[in-house]
């Protein structure tokens, strides 16, 4: 046993030390919660490179929901936001959270269903009329019911609608990520409301279409946001600083222009650094 | 089923040409999750003996324990793990959350009681005479326990095999406490869930099988130690 025990512990020594351990400075780890769909799009992983090379920083990119990242700004887990749930986001700055509150870009959502589409919903110009009917036919309607920006805007469209959908037998929640959510509306053959960037992404294996789109309510905006260093002091405000400067700084805007143009046929984010939320889609 | 097979082919592909970023997340999740099944041996394998071989009141009570312990769900573990090595939480200072060392901490919790368990039933499953015969020849009480390890090697086998097959391909915790960091935290199930909801279907079966394949050499090497010798 002890023999046993002694190598167990010899190559557990060997192999923690062939762990990487960061050995640089604690201030050169930024934690980045976000969304899933800017890590899902592949988005991240054409401008964190560049900014980690140019800054020296080291970010650590948690991708979870907008309500999930916002919630682990307000405990100070998190040094800088990059989100999309307007409301909930004003919410975070009047709670004294965040700090610095900036437009990065935007892209749109749209609502996709089945090709046969039994509520009869293609073309409608206004998002809540087709919430409307897909309600009032009964058609089913997968939610990602996960507190994320997708999820917010939904009951936004909801509530524009004026329908009562929470315990109706019509309307379903996953409780997953965009692309989950999206994959069981493609299986069970119902509507949902997803973001542009990753429908497009995952549309090869889904068999799901473009119903209704363009509405003003449909617009996706996404900010980020500094995690106030005021109110949790072991947040690393240099550098989420330097992060929130680099999303709007020039360079990268013209990166996230022509991203997914080459594999999608058309950008999956439009850059909007120092434009207003209200010019937005017009 | 057409998906099934692109899958196959990318793993084989990506096997073969030496894709610089999987075989980077291959070699690091066997080193997390190899390292974390050896603090698991150190701590399941000590109690798992002692617990087996002593009498004391609560025995039993321990013991149901360290079986419930063994249905652990990991990602309540993850959780767990993660509240308390957040920034402002009471491990906080250490500052390792979202590093390979808050993974290792949190399967080595996973693991700890799967191989305390079969560990547990090993060495009780020898027949109590043994002892007494071994003490009678006039060994030590360490000299005892290294017999009756030895004489439990097989089901002791078992437990490392279990232990390390219940972290490798566990995702919960490991995507909680690690955050999937390209290139830092990232395992194989952490990239395959990723993989998934990028709709990436046949990379995500391609890393499936490629785990598989190094779970199943693992388990050959351990399984050929384990039956070089067949018992009496």
């Amino acid at each position: 046993m002890a023999v046993l025990s002694l190598m167990a512990a010899g190559i557990f020594m060997a192999a923690v030390s062939a762990i990487p351990v960061d050995a640089a400075p604690v201030q050169k780890n930024i934690i980045l919660a976000t969304t899933t769909s800017t890590q899902d799009s592949g988005l991240l992983d054409v401008l964190i490179p560049v900014f980690e090379k140019k800054r020296g920083y080291f970010v650590k990119t948690i991708a979870v929901g907008s309500g999930q990242a916002m919630a682990m700004g307000a405990k100070g887990e998190a040094d800088v936001l990059l989100v999309h749930s307007e409301a909930a986001e004003k919410k975070f700055m009047a709670d004294g959270n965040g700090v610095n509150r900036r437009l990065v870009m935007h892209n749109d959502y749209i609502i996709v269903g089945p090709p046969g589409d039994p509520a009869g919903i293609k073309g409608i110009k206004k998002a809540s009329e087709a919430f409307k009917k897909i309600a009032a036919t009964g058609s089913i309607f997968m939610s990602r019911g996960d507190n994320s920006g997708t999820h917010a805007k939904e009951k936004d469209i909801w509530k524009a609608a004026g329908v009562k959908y929470e315990g109706e037998k019509w309307y379903q929640q996953t409780g997953l990520g965009m692309g989950q959510t999206l994959a069981v509306a493609a299986e069970k053959k119902t509507y949902t409301l997803a973001d542009r960037g990753t429908y497009l992404a995952l549309k090869k294996n889904l068999g799901l279409d473009i119903l209704v789109e363009g509405d003003a309510i449909l617009l996706n905006v996404y900010h980020v946001i500094e995690v106030n260093p005021k109110k949790w002091p072991k947040v690393n405000a240099p550098g989420g600083k330097a992060f929130a400067d680099f999303m709007v700084s020039k360079g990268t805007q013209d990166i996230i222009k022509t991203f997914g143009v080459e594999k999608f046929g058309s950008p999956l984010f439009f850059p909007d650094a120092g434009k207003k939320v209200e010019d937005l889609g017009k | 089923m057409d998906i099934i097979l692109d899958g196959i082919r990318k793993a084989f592909h990506l096997l073969f040409t030496f894709d610089a970023e999987v075989l980077g997340i291959t070699w690091f999740s066997l080193k997390v999750s190899g390292t974390a099944t050896f603090i698991s041996l150190f701590f399941g394998m000590s109690v798992g003996t002692v617990v087996a071989l002593t009498q004391f009141p609560g025995r039993k009570f321990v013991v149901s324990l360290i079986n419930t312990g063994m249905a652990l769900p990991p990602v309540v573990v993850g959780l767990f793990v993660t509240i308390f090595l957040w920034r402002n939480g009471p491990l906080g200072f250490m500052e390792i959350l979202y590093t390979p060392a808050a993974m290792i901490i949190a399967q080595a919790i996973i693991a700890t009681p799967i191989v305390t368990g079969i560990s547990l039933a090993a060495m009780q499953q020898l027949p109590k005479k043994l002892r007494l015969q071994i003490l009678a020849l006039g060994a030590t009480r360490l000299q005892m326990v290294r017999i009756l390890v030895r004489e439990a090697r097989l089901p002791l086998l078992a437990a490392v095999m279990a232990g390390f097959g219940g972290v490798i391909s566990e995702v919960g915790a490991s995507i909680m406490v690690g955050g999937n960091i390209k290139g830092y935290t990232r395992v194989l199930t952490t990239a395959t869930v990723m993989e998934t909801s990028r709709g990436n279907f046949d990379i995500a079966i391609a890393l499936g099988i490629i785990l598989l394949i190094f779970a199943y050499m693992i388990n050959l090497v351990l399984t050929q130690i384990q039956q070089r010798e067949r018992p009496r």
